[in-house]
């Protein structure tokens, strides 16, 4: 088992079609396959849940067998059989290590092959001059690390994996849970309310800029296993965080489900920097296996002055269904979205924002940057709407499409809803390819043919790139060009 | 250093290059005049190996190795250089990271150690100093925003940072004023030693003014039709391309 899957990374490498895709043989502890009651009481008291969140759960999971599959979006995959998934499965030596020399050392082991620093000294990937980052590791449906605590804890931040904040913190996850996606928003947050296993929990106390970066690491490992993770950011009055999302799973032949929902509540003058690489497994050239991404992210601005920036380099999936959102209650609240998406062979993305303007004065960005090639299909979703209590509104949304071959799709879909009349939106978008005289121009300075266009992709998207924090831009930049490869000609 | 013989090249269905032939020694600074569609820069695009420029007949050889047989990258790597008549402009690429992405492709097609970031910004800005080009040109996207001259001194500073054996400029004189010729002809004058060697495409003498080539040929519907020394370039001048080939 080791040695094939051994075998499977070394031709992954080999090929660099994608880094990531080998297995941890580790023994893990599973919830019975498929979905009912019991199972969503047996995470529950795998987690120790207080009652309320068991009620909370149940809650969901009869609202979601109520729901539908939602058919909007512009991508096509098979029904999931949502009986034949793992909703948990953990490794059986992960439990609640108190230190880092008590984790599994091959779980360490695992992390570090992804570049991921677990050890506090180590700095993201080897890139030099990287300042601290804090991690909390996501393998499967637990926690198994979480760095810089101690630190942390100093400065009073709160950063711990979101299981431990419902035993030690649960005034504020009861505070704050389900307040800004609720339960019943789409069938796949419903889902994730359900059976939610873990995700990390973040706050921010009055007027602290929190001292480093954090971050969480998503690993999917074990097979027919879905991941339902669970984020929660809460940045009280003038603080400010910036926080990394990364995630890679194995190369198998079957498609895995992943469906997280990230909840950001930014309060008065309080600023979230959100930034997400994203690099699950895409499947093969033939559209064989990877994954399922459905993701519901959501910031409420509720405080005046507020301000919450989403960040996304989206490379990896099968099929991609994520609208990283800002509602903008309080007055002068800010929410920006920048993002660049990838996709190659057979992936589909559907993907964009969501800017609900109900304060005065709010403004909101959006810079889309789409590359397509393959036969991949890509969609640019996104909505600004303007309430009418909102005066003074102001939006300017790009959308910019690079084409890769004559066989891909490119597809905008911009929704603008304006109940006030003070209002300034504007909107931009335009498709290009990379011109004949570009490339030549590169290739005549001794650039190889996939390095120009990594380096001409790259340029495309320099306004989204140059919005990530420097480690994680350095990681991105390679992620697009080993994204492209093969994509020429 | 680079014979081109019998050359014949064709873009989409119609022939440029019917049986061109070109000797060029190290040392030397040949110049190609000739009117409008003589194929002058079919024939940089050629020597550069162009995709949508196809070789019926014919050979390059570059050293002693067959040139048509390379990839772009890898002629470049071989220690070639295309000064370009319209540089391109490539949003979100800064000049630095462009030249630096270029400099150290060529350095691994050689097989040496990519440059280290500090060494690279000496010899950058070093160049970019006796070119007279602002530093903070340097950061801007390549050519985006760049007027004429700015685009062609740019060339001149990527020519020089990569220091090839063999650059063949095309046109670089055009869309330059009085004082930007001058600089753009100290950077190609700077270029010129024993090792290497320069095939400039121009349309008129006054380049030849200030880069005194050993050769002039007169380029006609493609074919070489006449050579000489500098002489040459200014009986063309006074007499016009009909009158002298």
């Amino acid at each position: 088992m080791a040695g094939t899957a051994e075998a499977k990374r070394q031709v992954a490498e080999a090929t660099d079609e994608y880094k990531y895709g080998f297995v941890t043989d580790i023994e893990s502890e599973f919830a019975p396959k498929g979905l009912n009651e019991d199972i969503v009481r047996f995470i529950s008291a795998k987690k120790n849940d207080p009652e309320w969140l068991l009620d909370w759960r149940l809650k969901a999971y009869r609202a979601w067998l109520k729901m539908k599959n939602p058919v909007w979006a512009n991508v096509e995959f098979p029904p999931i059989d949502f009986n034949d998934i793992y909703y948990y499965a953990a490794p059986k030596t992960a439990d609640k290590p108190k230190s880092l020399d008590e984790v599994d050392p091959q779980l360490l082991e695992t992390y570090k092959k992804l570049g991921i620093p677990l050890a506090e000294q180590e700095v993201l990937a080897g890139v030099e001059g990287a300042r601290k980052i804090a991690v909390d590791a996501v393998f499967d449906s637990v926690s198994v690390a979480t760095t810089f605590r101690e630190e942390l804890t100093k400065a009073g931040v709160i950063f711990m994996s979101i299981s431990e904040a419902v035993q030690e913190h649960p005034e504020l996850i009861k505070k704050y849970l389900g307040t800004v996606v609720p339960q019943r928003d789409n069938y796949f947050a419903a889902l994730n309310c359900a059976v939610f296993s873990d995700g990390t929990f973040v706050y921010i106390p009055k007027g602290v800029r929190c001292p480093m970066e954090l971050s969480t690491y998503f690993r999917i490992n074990a097979e027919n296993t879905g991941q339902f993770e669970r984020t929660l950011i809460v940045a009280d009055e003038g603080s400010y965080v910036s926080y990394l999302e990364g995630c890679t799973a194995p190369m198998r032949d079957e498609n895995q489900l992943h469906a997280a929902v990230v909840e950001i509540v930014a309060l008065g003058d309080a600023e979230v920097k959100y930034s997400t690489v994203q690099n699950w497994y895409p499947g093969d050239k033939d559209g064989k296996g990877g994954i399922y991404n459905f993701v519901t992210k959501r910031a409420l601005c509720k405080g005046n002055n507020s301000k919450v920036s989403w960040t996304q380099v989206e490379t990896g999936s099968a099929v991609t269904w994520k609208y990283p959102s800002c509602i903008l209650m309080g007055d002068n609240s800010v929410g920006e979205f920048y993002s660049v998406a990838v996709t190659n062979n057979h992936q589909q993305a559907d993907t964009g924002t969501k800017m609900i303007h109900m304060g005065k004065n709010t403004s909101s960005l959006i810079i889309s940057k789409g590359i397509s090639t393959g036969v991949s299909n890509q969609t640019y979703r996104g909505l600004v709407k303007v309430m009418p209590s909102a005066d003074g509104v102001r939006n300017f949304t790009q959308c910019d499409s690079l084409l890769l071959s004559d066989t891909c799709g490119a597809h905008t879909v911009p929704y603008i809803e304006v109940k006030n009349p003070t209002a300034q939106i504007e909107h931009e978008a335009t498709t290009s390819k990379i011109s004949e005289d570009q490339l030549f121009y590169c290739l005549a300075r001794g650039l190889g043919e996939e390095e120009a266009v990594a380096m001409i992709v790259n340029g495309f998207c320099k306004e989204v790139m140059q919005q990530l924090p420097m480690e994680f831009a350095v990681e991105a930049q390679k992620l697009l060009g080993i994204s492209l490869e093969g994509s020429v000609g | 250093m680079i014979t081109i013989k019998n050359l014949h090249a064709k873009v989409g269905d119609s022939e440029i290059l019917k049986g061109l032939d070109l000797e060029i020694k190290a040392g030397e600074v040949h110049a190609i005049m000739g009117p409008n569609g003589a194929g002058k820069s079919t024939l940089a695009n050629t020597i550069l190996g162009r995709s949508d420029y196809e070789v019926t007949e014919g050979s390059i050889t570059f050293e002693g190795k067959d040139l048509l047989s390379l990839e772009t990258y890898e002629r470049v790597g071989e220690g070639i250089f295309l000064g370009f008549q319209y540089p391109v402009e490539i949003p979100g690429v800064s000049n630095l990271n462009f030249l630096r992405t270029a400099l150290n492709s060529t350095r691994r097609y050689r097989g040496e150690e990519d440059m280290s970031a500090a060494e690279f910004m000496k010899i950058v800005r070093a160049k970019a100093k006796d070119l007279k080009m602002d530093p903070e040109m340097l950061k801007r996207f390549v050519n985006v925003g760049f007027s004429g001259g700015e685009k062609k001194r740019n060339e001149t500073v990527q020519m020089a940072v990569l220091n090839p054996k063999f650059a063949v400029l095309d046109e670089t004189d055009s869309g330059l004023d009085i004082d930007a010729l001058r600089i753009v002809s100290d950077g190609i004058n700077a270029q010129r030693r024993d090792d290497t060697a320069i095939l400039m495409i121009t349309h008129y003498q006054r380049l030849l003014d200030y880069v005194k080539p050993d050769v002039v040929h007169v380029m006609v519907d493609g074919r070489i039709v006449k050579s000489g020394g500098s002489e040459l370039a200014l009986e063309l001048e006074e007499k016009g391309y009909a009158d002298v080939a």
